[in-house]
């Protein structure tokens, strides 16, 4: 008998790497959640992508705050959407946490991102929304940096499935 | 009327035996997170009701894909064992498409908003997690924690993100009634709430 909310895929990486997939997602579960602590050594929007759709089916829009204040950020028509940002340390984690929502249905897919870190002198933490616009169920996640930056090692992702009743 | 053909063989060895009702299966652990119920949309209705929820839990979420029927935006409200008083706080931080970072807060308020719900789309643009900590508490005010955002582009212009706490400030009963209320319109017949019980120790 299934769990309601079940780890469906983890990745470790043992060694730098500029993306991490989730391929052949089922389509049992009502939502999505992605657990993602990133390491790097260049600071980058991570980005998401769908069924490896670039075509420009994405929009978001970000709000946030670090040390020097407070900021807004949206775009629309994107090749990509954003998800989190992964701060200049190979030591201090950055922790997103995602909700992909009726992520199997025939409709748009809205996706809602928390993101932080603090390295003891800058930090910041950032809330996202994103919405791909495709009526396709979700059955691939391809985590990337925004701008091309690697992930380093120790980075980890993990996919959880939500089963509702 | 099924007919089986027993062997000699296995009418020698005789049927297996086990000591265990598991017979060599694993045992079913139950997880702590588990779905309670269910509600979708009608496009008649504006108010998402789930009773009766069993005081089994240590908290409750909520997690929703939602619109509103008509064509615009509205706010929706949380609301716990059919309180309408002033009897609720909440605080604000939210980032609108239009632009900006903003906060908002209210004390002693009426069931409070935990963001906006968009309808001019044809699907669902927002995506709702409320966490209700500590619901069956006779003793504590409950605390509920809310990340309610949508990017809606159909019409330009029209996401939001709101991240917010609430309070009800009752203390002495537990929560088995909780209300999703919009403001004006109704739930879309697309829309769909689910609720989750998290055991504690």
């Amino acid at each position: 008998m299934a769990l309601t909310y079940e780890p469906i895929s983890t990745t470790t990486l043992s060694s730098a790497a500029n993306s991490i997939t989730f391929s052949s997602i089922p389509a049992t579960y009502t939502d999505l959640h992605l657990v993602v602590t990133t390491l790097g050594a260049t600071g980058d929007y991570i980005s998401i992508r769908f069924n490896g759709d670039t075509s420009t089916n994405y929009s978001w829009i970000i709000g946030g705050m670090d040390n020097t204040g407070t900021f807004q950020q949206k775009a629309t028509g994107q090749a990509q959407g954003r998800i989190g940002n992964s701060m200049n340390s190979a030591t201090i984690p950055t922790v997103t946490r995602t909700d992909i929502f009726s992520y199997a249905g025939s409709t748009y897919k809205t996706v809602n991102s928390t993101s932080g870190s603090d390295i003891n002198g800058s930090g910041e933490v950032r809330v996202f929304t994103n919405m791909w616009r495709s009526t396709a169920a979700i059955n691939s996640i391809l985590l990337r940096g925004d701008a091309g930056a690697n992930f380093a090692i120790g980075t980890k992702a993990t996919l959880y499935g939500i089963k509702a009743a | 009327m099924a007919v089986s053909r027993v062997s000699t063989s296995s009418i020698k060895q005789g049927f297996p035996k086990s000591r265990s009702m598991l017979i060599g299966n694993a045992a079913y652990v139950p997880g702590a997170y588990e779905s309670i119920a269910t509600v979708n949309g009608t496009g008649s209705s504006g108010t998402i009701s789930f009773s009766s929820i069993p005081s089994t839990y240590k908290h409750l979420q909520i997690r929703y894909n939602a619109r509103c029927a008509s064509g615009a935006i509205t706010d929706h409200y949380i609301r716990f064992n059919g309180d309408t008083g002033g009897t609720y706080t909440k605080h604000w931080v939210f980032a609108l498409d239009s632009g900006g970072l903003y906060t908002s807060s209210t004390t002693s308020t009426t069931p409070p908003s935990l963001g906006y719900i968009q309808g001019y789309d044809t699907y669902p643009t927002t995506g709702g997690v409320v966490d209700i900590h500590d619901y069956t508490s006779t003793s504590n005010a409950k605390t509920i924690r809310y990340l309610t955002a949508g990017d809606e582009q159909s019409t330009g212009s029209q996401g939001a993100i709101v991240v917010g706490s609430a309070l009800w400030m009752n203390t002495t009963n537990a929560i088995n009634q909780i209300e999703l209320v919009l403001a004006s319109s109704n739930w879309s017949s697309s829309s769909s709430f689910s609720l989750y019980g998290i055991k504690g120790d």
